[in-house]
């Protein structure tokens, strides 16, 4: 038994949101403070939309 | 400036309404009706990470260094995404096995060891302190600036009004935490009051904002162009040159691990999980009121450095200041509860934490080695007392820790040195869910090394810069060795002092973890516990509490002891209850039934563990009962029949399934032929109703003609007239009930030739024409003009078919002012043929049953002669002609039959009648 796609979802949303909110790319946000609230806000949709839909 | 009796009244009118939310949820958890059954409070409560240091902290970093408050809240965010996998088996391992503390949890994982608990403990309780110490400083500064009084800490002890606040923390806290002993450790009541307290603070954050914003600035565009007009406010909203990535990621990881490690995170996001769907609402939801709740930080920091100027008011209070400032004091009384509200929440919940922690995991295993303490009946009030002393000793350790070292730190730089302390838990915990080979030295070995790196890297140089140590040791080493200093260690230089203690702690921390863990073979519980941990997914259901795990116990126990146990930790009346329902659930009458084998002791030993830990249950158990010592080979032994037991019960548990759902099958195919019973039996009582009235005529009349030979000539002929139509009608009957044997069953016989529907119409039409004008009907006949194309079709059974339900309609029609019509439509793909009347129609609760066989139209008292047969073989005719024939839904007044016939038969729409007709066989009588 592998690991389940959802749960392979959310692995890769974590590791795009660390990208997203580590240097280098973190340093595009820094320029304006809309953007990382704009990014964050895109994160929390994303994984709203995987939770929500139910799945293992 | 507002009165102080103006504050100090609202902020008790404000707990008030807070102690009434948590008993109004208790009450309706009383009740059954659980307020803390929806997802939504759940992730409220999960707002707990928010304290003072968020509400006033946050600004003042922003006010400082620009988007650097925003990593505390990223981290979260990230850990909150692996919440679903992480966090959900943490709360089914906590579930199962009724952990009640991150103490607890580390602990059970490594054998149930007292030292590790105890440990865990110290560390939580050391990390925890200065974390109370900032939101009493919180507090405390804020009422000084709220009310105008003078700058706190100052005078005597006794004098300070931080005290006072202290102590009244600490007296909510005994009343919402410890009313009662439960072996869940569940606060309802307190989790409710702690999700409204989200609400408050995250209210009265926004207008705040929303104050500065658009009240003091003309909105954001206004507010950020007047801050790009000032150098100093300019540079916060630039990148930093001098930006430090390793500072950034160590505060990401940081706030990561402590969103869940804090006690206070582990009690509501793990303990007060009530079920663990509700993670799926609390993983983003959680996240979006972090994210909400920082909006207006940096616009209230900018506001702020605009309003006052750079360095010239302290930015940790902007969010009072500026509304006083801005001449709202009720708004500015407004912010000062939200900040309180922050505050009381982080003291509320992270005492009670604690105090669970201190008094299973240090106090109880200490005083359950007194004798004395031993052979005590009921112990439960004293638990009880212990933790209200604990409580109020942290919150006193908070005040004194305030005194000594708060004055001189910022309140974002106290609460990272928590951070930090609880990040230590971060390998041990996770490396226990995930690995099973982590053992109890491994464990030991990195928690004390990563908090003695913790307390010489971080907290020893923080209480050293607050002037209470001399500094010499951080600029020089300790010893005077420079490879010792505590914030370049190993001469380790260029990283902040926070990424410097967190790389060295965390780094000796998982290296000996691990290292450690691998040097020795784990012992026999330490495996057992590790299997129960590390495979909780596989041994547990959804609902947790309900597990069928392999129990690793072995030896001899007495029920009455045990009960006597449990009586004296949860109360003799709770004990009896749960001894009872333990009887009822196996199969026993009464609790001295139970046979005390090694579920009992797990039962019993987890239910304890509910109540003191773990650990101190562990210790409790093995005193009343005679052990033996399990070796490793009886633990994989053990987890063999375990697993060999699960793979049968499954196997038993599809065949059951399976077994099911034969019977269910079966059940349904009875039915059916129930109910085609149950018609053929209606049929034959139809049929032979039908054939005993011609018989019966037939039989009297030739008796009537066989007693009196003299009988005149023309009577006789008469009779037999009737006797000849009577046999006919018999005849009739038995042909139709024969002929409708024969299309079902595929044996009739079919003789197509070109058929001209028009003139079979016509001819319908005149044969019963006068017998509809007998009853007082007319038949009225509308047909296309010119000449149909012929049809394929056996003219015969289509003129039956046209007989038939001209048949029906004349039965049906009233007897004065009848009228049939007979329609024949042609298009290019077939035609149609309509048979309307203008009788009383086809009730609706026969329409759908009208064509099966042997059903009638009509009410059961007045139902014309017939035997129900007509409809069923006209539709098999049809349909054997590849049309369709359909009763069409209620047009005007009176039923309307109609059936359509295709110019082309396709043979694969026919139904079971249009199976080739075999040669004729003769009549098979």
């Amino acid at each position: 038994m592998g690991i389940s796609l959802a749960v392979q979802r959310l692995l890769a949303l974590f590791a795009a949101g660390w990208l997203l909110f580590d240097s280098p790319l973190l340093r595009l946000w820094l320029v304006d403070a809309t953007g990382v609230f704009f990014a964050w806000a895109l994160l929390i949709g994303a994984l709203a939309w995987l939770m929500e839909r139910g799945g293992d | 400036m507002l009165a102080p009796t103006t504050v100090v009244g609202a902020s008790f009118a404000y707990l008030a309404l807070l102690f009434a939310i948590a008993w109004w949820a208790d009450r309706r958890a009383l009740g059954g009706r659980s307020v803390i059954g929806n997802a939504w409070v759940y992730a409220l409560s999960m707002g707990v990470y928010c304290t003072a240091w968020t509400y006033f902290g946050s600004v003042g970093r922003a006010a400082a260094t620009g988007l650097w408050f925003l990593p505390i809240y990223l981290g979260p965010t990230l850990a909150m995404v692996l919440a679903w996998v992480v966090l959900r088996r943490m709360i089914r391992i906590a579930r199962a096995y009724r952990i009640t503390s991150i103490a607890d949890f580390i602990a059970s994982r490594y054998g149930k060891s007292p030292a590790l608990a105890g440990l865990v403990t110290l560390i939580a309780l050391v990390g925890v302190v200065p974390y109370v110490a900032l939101q009493l400083k919180a507090v405390a500064t804020g009422y000084a600036l709220i009310t105008g009084s003078d700058a706190v800490a100052e005078g005597t002890w006794l004098g300070d009004t931080t005290l006072y606040i202290a102590l009244l923390l600490a007296g909510f806290t005994i009343a919402f935490g410890t009313r009662h002993l439960d072996s869940t450790e569940r606060h309802e009541g307190m989790v409710v009051a702690i999700a409204a307290e989200s609400v408050v603070k995250l209210l009265a954050f926004l207008a705040v904002g929303a104050f500065a914003t658009w009240i003091l600035f003309d909105g954001p565009a206004d507010l950020f162009a007047q801050a790009r007009a000032v150098p100093e406010i300019s540079r916060l909203l630039q990148p930093q040159a001098d930006f430090s990535g390793a500072q950034w990621f160590a505060l990401l990881l940081l706030a990561m691990l402590s969103v869940v490690f804090l006690p206070r995170q582990f009690q509501v996001m793990v303990i007060e999980n009530v079920d663990e769907r509700h993670v799926r609402r609390a993983a983003w939801a959680f996240p979006a009121y972090l994210l909400l709740i920082n909006v207006f930080v940096l616009p209230i920091a900018v506001a702020g450095l605009l309003h006052f100027g750079p360095g010239r008011s302290n930015p940790e209070l902007f969010v009072l200041a500026l509304p006083l400032a801005g001449d709202a004091p009720w708004l500015a009384l407004t912010a000062f509860i939200g900040g309180l509200s922050a505050a009381t929440g982080m003291v509320i919940v992270e005492a009670i934490a604690v105090s669970t922690m201190v008094c299973n995991d240090l106090v109880l295993p200490l005083l359950l080695r007194s004798a004395g303490l031993r052979a005590q009946k009921d112990l439960t009030s004293l638990i009880l007392d212990i933790r209200r002393a604990v409580i109020v000793i942290v919150l006193l350790l908070g005040y004194v820790y305030f005194r000594v070292a708060g004055e001189a730190y910022a309140l974002v730089s106290i609460g990272l040195i928590s951070f930090a302390a609880v990040a230590q838990f971060a390998p041990v915990l996770l490396g226990g869910m995930f690995w099973k080979g982590g053992t109890h030295r491994g464990a030991l070995a990195g928690l004390l090394a990563g908090a003695a790196l913790w307390a010489y890297t971080l907290m020893l140089p923080s209480i050293a810069k607050s002037g209470w140590l001399s500094t010499d040791f951080i600029e020089h080493g300790l010893f005077g060795l420079a490879w010792l200093r505590p914030e370049q260690l190993f001469g380790l230089a260029g990283l902040d002092s926070l990424s410097h203690a967190l790389f060295w702690s965390l780094l000796a921390n998982a290296s000996l973890y691990v290292v450690v863990s691998l040097a020795r073979p784990p012992s026999a519980r330490e495996v057992s516990q590790a299997l129960l941990f590390v495979d909780v997914m596989q041994r547990t259901g959804g609902e947790g509490e309900r597990h069928d795990g392999p129990v690793f116990w072995r030896g001899r126990a007495r029920v009455a002891d045990l009960q006597e146990l449990v009586g004296r930790f949860l109360g003799t009346p709770r004990a009896q209850r749960l001894f009872d329902d333990y009887a009822r659930r196996s199969g026993q009458s009464s609790a001295p039934q139970i046979v005390p084998d090694a579920r009992l002791v797990q039962f019993v030993e987890t239910q304890l563990a509910g109540a003191i830990g773990s650990a101190s249950a562990r210790v409790m158990v093995a005193s009343v009962v005679e052990e033996e010592a399990l070796d490793l080979d009886d633990v994989l032994r053990i987890v063999d029949e375990a697993s060999q037991l699960r793979a049968y019960s499954r196997e038993l548990e599809e065949k059951s399934l399976s077994l099911q759902r034969a019977t269910a099958e079966l059940r349904e195919a009875n039915e059916q032929l129930k109910s085609l019973d149950r018609l053929k039996d209606d049929f034959m009582s139809s049929v032979t109703h039908e054939l005993r009235t011609p018989l019966t005529s037939i039989r009297a009349l030739a008796e009537l003609m066989v007693d009196d030979p003299a009988m005149p000539d023309g009577d006789r002929q008469r009779f037999l007239g009737i006797i000849v139509a009577e046999t006919e009608r018999l005849s009739r009957l038995v042909n139709q009930v024969l002929d409708m044997a024969k299309i079902e069953s595929g044996n009739a016989q079919w003789h197509d030739s070109d058929v001209d529907m028009k003139a079979l119409l016509e001819q319908a039409a005149q044969t019963v024409g006068e017998m509809l004008r007998e009853r007082g009907a007319q038949l009225v006949l509308a047909l296309p003009p010119g000449s149909v194309p012929t049809m394929r079709a056996d003219g015969d059974r289509l003129m039956q078919v046209l007989m038939n339900l001209l048949g029906n309609a004349a039965k049906f029609v009233p007897a004065e002012g009848g009228r049939v019509d007979l329609r024949l439509v042609c298009d290019a793909d077939g035609l149609t043929v309509e048979v309307q009347d203008n009788g009383p129609g086809v009730p609706p609760e026969q329409r759908a049953l009208i064509f099966d066989k042997f059903r009638q139209g009509g009410d059961a008292t007045n139902r014309p002669a017939g035997t129900g047969l007509g409809l069923h073989i006209s539709r098999q005719i049809v349909e054997h002609f590849g049309g369709r024939m359909v009763l069409r839904p209620d047009v005007g007044q009176g039923a309307c039959f109609a059936f359509t016939l295709p110019w082309r038969r396709d043979t694969r729409q026919s139904g079971p009648a249009t199976a080739p007709a075999e040669p004729d066989r003769g009549d098979p009588r």
